[in-house]
């Protein structure tokens, strides 16, 4: 199936010659961080992961959202997602390459990685999250290559990849746990030590994965033969909208906890973030905007008649997508780490080469999800033909 | 050939063996004790069960007095000098009563103690989230003396042990510090950037038969000694002071005591 990604018109060359170019710019930034240390970062002794842990806890969100049209499909028998459950598994696919990419360039020495199964630490989360991820790429590339295969031939995919299908399903659920349980283990960082992290890291994924493949389908319609669908747009709509409420109720299940008990260790963080801590308030903007954005995502997504109209839809999942990557991205890991455990302030802002680096991680999984929908649009239009 | 060279090439020699002699997947390798950072224990050397520190927090009343102090450690492990705050590397520093004790910010406090500067470092956990969360082991607790010690060259540089550590007591090589060490010491490797770094209780030190640098620095304010000899000095102090620790309520066990 891969020659059709390489059977594309001028637009579609020119856009991968722009990711290319893209990638090497940012790469050549890498090759600098690697020469420096990553002291090219705005990362300190305090606030010690930043802007490519942030946004690989927001992709293993995006990853995890897939399983929103497999479930249904595979386990409901919802036939509708049959035309799209490949998009969604492809879209894992780009979000796991996006987040091994991200702790790579976040080691402080990359050769050294594996180490992590040359000595294996059941102990560790990280190892844990290591397997689930890889185990997650692996699961999505059998099952989503397969199904796609079988369906440009004609044939019922293989009864081999049942088990695969259904293993993946949990293990969707598995990697956004294992990664929220990076966080929620650790001893006196109070803005992360609540059970809820997992659920409530569950629920932003559950909003952002669909509302970005419902904007991957329109997107699709738009520049080829093939639809996706209105009624499986609108299937995803109603899910996205469910999640986003879950997940701002969640939020506030940790306010009330934090300010009710009163706990100066577990209110400190959630104070930095939305009012500023002695004067530090680095993100309060950015914070009050995220919360703003999920609640007109809220508006926008339940109200049937702003979700039944596709265009007032797309721009409802961009507002979701922007205020949950705010949410995740900016406050989730510096809200964590300010006040440091010595109940000082020492704020984290990323600098140039970090967002170029970032920039160019993003781009080599545009790149990645750009060939795969290549090609699972190239075999529906071929099988609608 | 400098002793960090030595020390590089005998991990290449210990890892080529170790990997030919062990399965890829032994689970729980608690072995440590061949790594390039240990330092051979000679018959003088200093043993304890699980070694532990008392501070006397009541004998400084001004930061100058812990500067020489700082300035041993820093010296004996060719600790760099950042300009940049961001990169700043600390195995033991000054701080405040209340950054010292967040949880313990009592109200209306003697003005004596609460002006008074304190020393703050790595506690050596008997429970160490930090070794928990390190996925390669190049942090563990030695066996043999209960010390949290790095292995530098396993170290992969993902910084999950920083966040794992309640107390601050980690720092991270952000860049390259050798240029950045005021006087080399020739008797502890440099580090190089990428990797995670802290205090060691001067494993090197207790090897050959001396006490930490900073303990020797300190006048006698500091004392070090094995927890469960109840004979040892350490154990003597707690018995006859009120101490307290950081962050007891998490339950790491901190092995470093403060008399207030
Ligand atoms: S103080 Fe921190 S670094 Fe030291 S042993 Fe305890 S948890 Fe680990
Ligand atoms: S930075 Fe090094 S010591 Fe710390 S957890 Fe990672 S591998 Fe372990
Ligand atoms: S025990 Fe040794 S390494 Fe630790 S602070 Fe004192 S001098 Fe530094």
């Amino acid at each position: 199936m891969l020659e059709l990604a390489v059977k594309g018109d001028k637009k579609y060359w020119a856009w991968i010659v722009a990711l290319l170019a893209v990638i090497g710019g940012a790469f050549l930034l890498y090759l600098w961080q690697l020469k420096f240390g990553l002291g090219i970062t705005g990362m300190s002794r305090d606030v010690s992961w930043g802007f490519y842990i942030a946004n690989f806890t927001y992709l293993v969100g995006v990853a995890a959202g897939g399983v929103m049209v497999v479930l249904p499909y595979y386990l409901h028998d919802y036939k509708a997602y049959g035309r799209i459950t490949v998009l969604g598994e492809f879209l894992a696919i780009g979000a796991i390459v996006m987040c091994l990419l991200f702790i790579i360039v976040d080691l402080g020495q990359p050769m050294r990685i594996l180490n992590v199964w040359l000595y294996p630490t059941p102990h560790s989360v990280l190892f844990w999250d290591t397997i689930v991820l890889n185990g997650y790429l692996f699961l999505n590339l059998v099952v989503g290559w397969n199904v796609l295969e079988a369906e440009r031939n004609n044939v019922h995919y293989q009864s081999w990849l049942k088990p695969f299908i259904y293993i993946s399903i949990p293990w969707a659920v598995s990697i956004h746990t294992v990664t929220a349980y990076l966080y929620c283990g650790l001893p006196g960082r109070g803005f992360w030590l609540t059970a809820i992290l997992a659920p409530r890291f569950l629920a932003s994924a559950f909003a952002a994965g669909p509302a970005l493949l419902i904007l991957l389908c329109l997107f699709v319609r738009k520049i080829s033969s093939f639809d996706p669908g209105r009624e499986q747009i609108q299937a995803l709509a109603k899910t996205v909208a469910y999640a986003i409420c879950v997940n701002v109720f969640f939020f506030l299940c940790e306010v009330f906890v934090a300010f009710y008990s009163n706990i100066p260790e577990h209110m400190d963080h959630l104070k930095y973030l939305f009012a500023g801590l002695h004067g530090h308030g680095l993100l309060v903007p950015w914070m009050w905007a995220s919360l703003l954005l999920m609640v007109v995502g809220i508006i926008m997504t339940v109200n049937p008649a702003t979700r039944k109209n596709e265009t007032t839809l797309a721009w409802a999942c961009v507002v979701i997508i922007v205020g949950t990557w705010i949410d995740k991205g900016l406050g989730m890991i510096s809200g964590g780490f300010v006040p440091n455990p010595l109940h000082e302030i020492n704020e984290y802002a990323p600098t140039l080469p970090e967002i170029g680096i970032t920039i160019g991680v993003y781009a080599a999984g545009a790149l990645v999800l750009t060939i795969l929908y290549k090609i699972a649009v190239g075999v529906k239009e071929e099988v609608r033909a | 050939m400098d002793s960090s060279r030595r020390s590089v090439l005998k991990f290449f020699g210990l890892t080529a063996l170790g990997l030919a002699a062990k399965p890829v997947f032994n689970a729980f390798a608690g072995e440590h004790g061949k790594s390039a950072m240990h330092f051979e224990k000679g018959a003088e050397a200093l043993k304890a069960k699980q070694w532990a520190m008392v501070i006397d927090t009541r004998k400084f009343e001004s930061p100058d007095e812990l500067e020489p102090i700082i300035e041993a450690c820093n010296k004996a492990h060719n600790i760099p000098r950042f300009e940049n705050k961001n990169h700043e590397i600390k195995w033991i520093w000054e701080t405040e009563y209340h950054n010292a004790f967040p949880q313990m910010p009592n109200r209306f406090l003697s003005e004596e103690a609460e002006q008074r500067p304190y020393l703050v470092l790595c506690n050596h956990c008997e429970n160490p989230p930090c070794c928990r969360a390190c996925p390669t082991q190049a942090t563990f607790k030695r066996e043999s003396d209960g010390i949290v010690i790095m292995d530098f060259h396993r170290c992969i540089g993902c910084r999950f042990c920083m966040a794992a550590c309640p107390f601050g007591s980690r720092s991270f090589n952000f860049r390259d510090p050798r240029p950045f060490i005021p006087e080399l010491n020739h008797d502890y490797p440099t580090r190089m950037k990428g990797v995670v770094e802290k205090c060691n209780f001067c494993a090197e030190r207790l090897a050959k038969g001396l006490e930490p640098a900073c303990v020797e620095a300190s006048g006698g304010a500091i004392v070090f000694g094995d927890l469960y000899d109840p004979e040892s000095e350490v154990r003597k102090l707690l018995r006859e002071n009120y101490t307290i620790r950081r962050k007891q309520s998490l339950g790491t066990e901190p092995c470093v005591y403060y008399i207030v």
